[in-house]
């Protein structure tokens, strides 16, 4: 079906995309941001599952994949409802705010 | 030729996109250039044959998740973040440099690997569902909708407002 340099340099963006979502997460203060930037490590991850279950040829990388999707759906799920639930307490979403445990 | 043409260019507009996401101080801005690297990773995923996978990214992630968010965006009536201060700064710093040091890292591992495509790769709808309903997963799956729920029960009780 295609270019066998498909697989590696697949890998590469991979690689990119998990880097810069990493970058996001320490960069920037926003909350809502930071959770969007770990979304883009998980799409980073789903890349080389895919990636490598084309490189392997078995469906396992793909069912991973699949379940990846699910836990992010519900970590985005519960992730933005404490952020509801933070803006309610404090007003703010940077992310400096938010440094100690007791409400 | 096609291929590989639509592969590379969708590829740069999925890295160009990401950091538009983490230099985007606007986090309504970030959300829909999230949209765009999404969607064009479900075009790699098309091209690395994986139909099934590229349009479960579509729908959910550019489509359920992101409008989530956009939904708490628009909710919360996010301001644009201001510049950080002298230690957010040495922070920024020390992560870009461990960034880096893991860039490099994979990218050697990465340059050694070369992977090639195997042959006779199917991973059409009819053998995902194949895969995913066969005794090997099929508990594990049906486990994923008990977590779908209690984040779902978890994500009211966290939201509501407290009397």
């Amino acid at each position: 079906m295609e270019n066998p340099a498909f697989v590696h340099h697949a890998l590469v963006l991979s690689l990119v995309l998990f880097a810069l979502g990493t970058l996001g997460v320490f960069l920037r203060r926003n909350v809502i941001t930071v959770l969007m930037c770990v979304e883009l490590m998980l799409n980073g991850v789903n890349l080389a599952f895919i990636a490598f279950s084309r490189a392997a040829g078995t469906l396992d990388g793909q069912v991973l994949v699949f379940f990846v999707m699910v836990v992010a759906a519900a970590e985005a799920a519960v992730g933005l409802a404490i952020v509801i639930a933070l803006h309610r307490h404090r007003d703010t979403l940077d992310i400096d705010a938010f440094n100690v445990m007791k409400g | 030729m096609m291929d590989a043409a639509v592969f590379y260019a969708f590829a740069a507009l999925a890295v160009l996109s990401a950091l538009v996401v983490i230099a985007q101080r606007n986090p309504f801005y970030s959300a829909f250039a999230l949209i765009v690297t999404l969607c064009s990773l479900s075009v790699i995923f098309a091209l690395l044959g994986s139909p099934f996978i590229a349009v479960l990214q579509v729908i959910v992630y550019a489509g359920a998740i992101m409008v989530l968010f956009l939904f708490v965006i628009m909710l919360l009536n996010v301001r644009r973040e201001d510049a950080g201060k002298g230690g957010a700064r040495t922070m920024g710093g020390i992560a870009t440099g461990l960034v880096v040091l893991l860039v490099l890292e994979a990218g050697t591992v990465l340059l050694r690997l070369q992977p090639g495509p195997a042959p006779g790769f199917d991973a059409s709808t009819r053998k995902m569902a194949q895969v995913l309903f066969s005794p090997q997963f099929l508990y594990v799956f049906e486990a994923t909708s008990i977590l779908i729920l209690a984040a779902l029960v978890g994500a009211v009780a966290l939201a509501k407002k407290e009397p």
